[in-house]
């Protein structure tokens, strides 16, 4: 069984921080089907659609009926462990920091043999093996072999915490601790283990409901943190950022209404301030920090995570420059995460349906409440996930987007 | 005799091995120890270089060239060209095209060349990129190259049929006195089971002797028709037979059979022989259950029955199975591609009492067996050839 994870000692200032060497990322297109599904915390393989046999390595036609028509399918991952060896040398530098390597060889009960990074908790072959896919350090996906059933301290495996950006023992930034949504988070990283939680206050001087709550909490710390105000993200920077292994960006600003209903720029302005130009303050200040960190031992700097909504995908005029400013700030953090990853921190991105929250009060239900998107983002942190759409609606338009989203853009302009 | 209706390799010489010393690592390229090969080829034979006109290469590091780029760069005109890159099983290739070839008429005198550089760096960039499979299924994983797969595949046959690490170690031990016997192996001292055993930990099974060492060189051979072999004065060997097969059994979920065993029936057919009437064998050694297995499939014993084969055979080149008289990869050095040629100018030098002081005594038939490229979780190439004495 995993021993669980010590809380790591204090780092000796003294020596040099280690920098991240990444493991191999070179897949080719085809393959990168893989990674898309993993992102979404889905194991996929393609099946062929005339003969139905499942494919692995990834192919671009059927190894049985010479079929182009293969389709990215959801696998069940129950399979046979039939080898297993512990790698001693390797001719990967990132490997090469962390020998010995466990890798086992399955047998797919859908057919094909696959190579797995191998779970401590797996016996020696022969063994029933649990198959799933996550994104590596470098955000390609690969293939680990869990044991059949849930052990305890399973998220605490050497190669899995790898592979993950698990919150036990990490210090974390919640940018806004005003909302429900970041006092629901900042419980849900405590219960998840995390060793401190520093939550942004933009307007100290206000008291507002629920932060008594959470900052009588021992791991949590309140901070001053106005996304507005580049200075104010400056000096925090300059105090904590060194320190910080996972930043949560969740400030924003969200008014109702479109073009029309509302003269002037004024309140889209603030919008954009917040939501867009918030992330580029935040992310030019912590972003070469949290970059620094990435191979820092056991609590290395693991993750950003972008609090955005399902309205950046396609635009819902309803709360029509809301959504705008939520598909700039996506556009960004897709750049955040182009410059992040040669140093294996791994960019998450929330695409939440509307949030139970005075802002979608007249919105009818169903609405994601604060603590279950507080929980999908811990559950992306711990399972290496990097697109979360949490709840039902979000859901539902991911699915009408990627099917036409021209007849989304249709349905929605005649209101939904 | 021919078998399942194809036509006989009768008439077929195969002459004059050369090879260009092995070194572990080497600023030359590729072309440079081709050149080397064909050189030495021209100098022993004494066929003019224009007479050649026909050519087999066989290397990972040409690219972005292949055999056609190597006419010009060396300057030859040949009427008849093959690009044969397919590592362990491209000395067996080459051969059998090469004979068609010359019995067909569409070539007199064939050059088979197998050849690679070695720099430092050469090793690691070629495991990533050696293919599709192996950039996106194999070397995200650890990043072993073939010594992970080998090490699956050794585990699962230990675990199947009893086959303990000494068993492997008596293939090791044994090429090592062989190769003590090679000036061109790059390993000059004895190994003993005791070092063998201790040897530190690669990959579980997998252990340092169980692996080879890749290093630069170059092997070839002369194919041509065995008259003109005769007039030309040229000590050769005959061929026999020959057989090839390429991602056999593919829904075996861990290679524990390779494609020898489709086709062994044709190969002692052609030639007219039996196992038993063998007299050396040259198996390709990328690890040692890999010549396990080829004492298996080439029908030397049974499934599963090679640790007692082992166990009960002397495969020194003095005892009563030798096996890789030269000290085969895992003593002598893999050079690439030329590691695929090792056993058929080694079996050529045994057959034309060329092989000094490790020569077999009266080698009158030797099997050269090939097996190569390893592209996901097994090598996907087997091939065979039984080569006799000319007089």
């Amino acid at each position: 069984m995993t021993m669980p994870l010590m809380k790591p000692r204090r780092k000796n200032p003294v020596l040099r921080t280690r920098q991240m060497n990444l493991p191999p990322w070179a897949r080719g297109r085809t393959a990168l089907g893989m990674t898309a599904a993993a992102a979404e915390g889905r194991f996929e393989l393609q099946a062929c659609q005339r003969c139905r046999a499942v494919q692995y390595p990834p192919r671009d036609a059927c190894h049985r009926c010479l079929s182009p028509a293969l389709k990215w399918t959801p696998q069940s991952g129950a399979g046979e462990l039939l080898s297993e060896t512990v790698l001693h040398h390797s001719n990967d530098p990132f490997y090469r920091e962390r020998l010995p390597w466990r890798l086992g060889l399955v047998r797919l009960d859908a057919g094909p043999t696959v190579i797995v990074h191998l779970h401590g908790d797996v016996p020696g072959p022969p063994a029933r093996v649990h198959v799933g896919a996550r994104l590596d350090r470098a955000g390609a996906a690969v293939l680990i072999g869990f044991p059949p059933e849930e052990m305890e301290h399973m998220a605490d495996d050497r190669m899995l915490r790898e592979m993950t950006s698990d919150p036990k023992f990490r210090k974390i930034l919640v940018t806004d601790g005003k909302t429900e949504v970041g006092q629901a988070l900042v419980k849900a990283l405590v219960k998840a283990g995390a060793d401190i939680v520093w939550v942004g206050h933009a307007e100290p001087w206000k008291k507002l409901p629920g932060l008594d709550d959470i900052t009588a909490l021992p791991q949590v710390t309140l901070v001053p943190l106005d996304l507005t105000n580049g200075r104010s993200v400056t000096e925090l920077a300059g105090e904590i950022g060194g320190k910080v292994d996972i930043v949560i960006n969740n400030a924003e600003v969200h008014r109702t209404y479109g073009i029309a209903a509302r003269r002037g720029t004024d309140v889209a302005k603030h919008e954009m301030d917040i939501n867009y130009f918030g992330l580029l303050r935040l992310a030019q200040e912590f972003g070469p920090a949290l970059k620094a960190r990435s191979a820092d031992g056991v609590t290395h700097a693991a993750a950003w995570v972008n609090l955005l909504s399902i309205y950046a995908l396609s635009n819902y005029p309803p709360h029509g420059t809301f959504s705008a400013s939520k598909a700039a700030a996506h556009s960004l953090a897709q750049c955040l995460r182009a410059e992040m990853r040669p140093t294996g921190i791994r960019v998450i991105n929330v695409f939440p349906g509307p949030i139970d929250d005075e802002w979608n009060q007249n919105l009818p239900p169903p609405k994601v409440t604060p603590a279950a998107l507080a929980s999908s983002i811990v559950k992306a942190l711990r399972e290496g996930i990097e697109d979360v759409y949490p709840g039902d609606v979000a859901q539902e338009w991911l699915e009408r987007w990627r099917e036409n989203p021209k007849v989304l853009e249709r349905e929605l302009a005649a209101g939904g | 005799m021919a078998a399942r209706g194809r036509r006989s390799y009768e008439g077929v010489a195969v002459a004059v091995p050369v090879t260009v010393p092995y070194r572990r690592y080497s600023t030359k390229g590729a072309h440079w120890f081709i050149g080397a090969a064909l050189d030495a080829l021209v100098e022993k034979s004494g066929i003019a270089k224009d007479r050649i006109d026909g050519l087999t290469v066989s290397s990972f590091s040409l690219a972005p060239d292949t055999a056609v780029g190597v006419t010009q760069h060396l300057g030859l005109v040949p009427r008849w060209l093959d690009h044969i890159p397919t590592g362990g099983a491209s000395g067996v290739m080459a051969l059998r095209r090469a004979a068609r070839a010359v019995q067909a008429g569409d070539a007199d005198i064939v050059a088979c060349v197998g050849a690679d550089a070695n720099h430092v760096e050469s090793f690691r960039q070629m495991l990533g990129g050696f293919s599709h499979f192996a950039r996106d299924a194999s070397y995200p994983y650890g990043s072993g190259g073939p010594n992970s797969i080998f090490a699956f595949i050794t585990a699962h046959y230990m675990r199947t049929y009893g086959a303990t690490r000494e068993d492997f170690g008596r293939i090791c031990v044994a090429q090592r006195a062989n190769a003590l016997k090679n000036p061109n192996a790059l390993f000059k001292v004895p190994l003993t089971m005791e070092q063998y055993l201790e040897a530190r930990p690669i990959s579980d099974p997998i252990h340092l002797f169980d692996c080879v060492m890749p290093c630069a060189g170059a092997d070839a051979f002369l194919v041509m028709r065995a008259e003109q072999a005769r007039d030309l004065g040229l000590k050769h060997a005959l061929l026999r037979g020959a057989i090839e097969r390429h991602n056999a059994y593919p829904d075996d979920p861990v290679l524990l059979r390779g494609g020898w065993v489709m086709d062994r029936d044709d190969l002692y057919a052609q030639a007219g022989v039996r196992p038993a009437d063998i007299d050396f064998v040259q198996t390709y050694d990328d690890y040692p259950v890999v010549v396990m297995l080829q004492f298996e499939d080439l029908g030397f014993c049974e499934k599963g029955e090679g640790k007692e084969f082992v166990r009960s055979r002397t495969l020194t080149f003095d005892g009563d199975f030798p096996n890789n008289t030269s000290g085969g990869q895992l003593s002598a050095g893999q050079a690439g591609c030329a590691g695929g040629f090792l056993g058929m100018t080694e079996a050529i030098r045994q057959l034309t009492a060329e092989a000094g002081e490790r020569a077999v005594n009266d080698a009158r038939l030797g099997i050269v067996s090939g097996f190569g490229m390893v592209t996901y979780d097994r090598c996907l190439c087997t091939g065979a050839v039984v080569l006799g004495a000319s007089a």
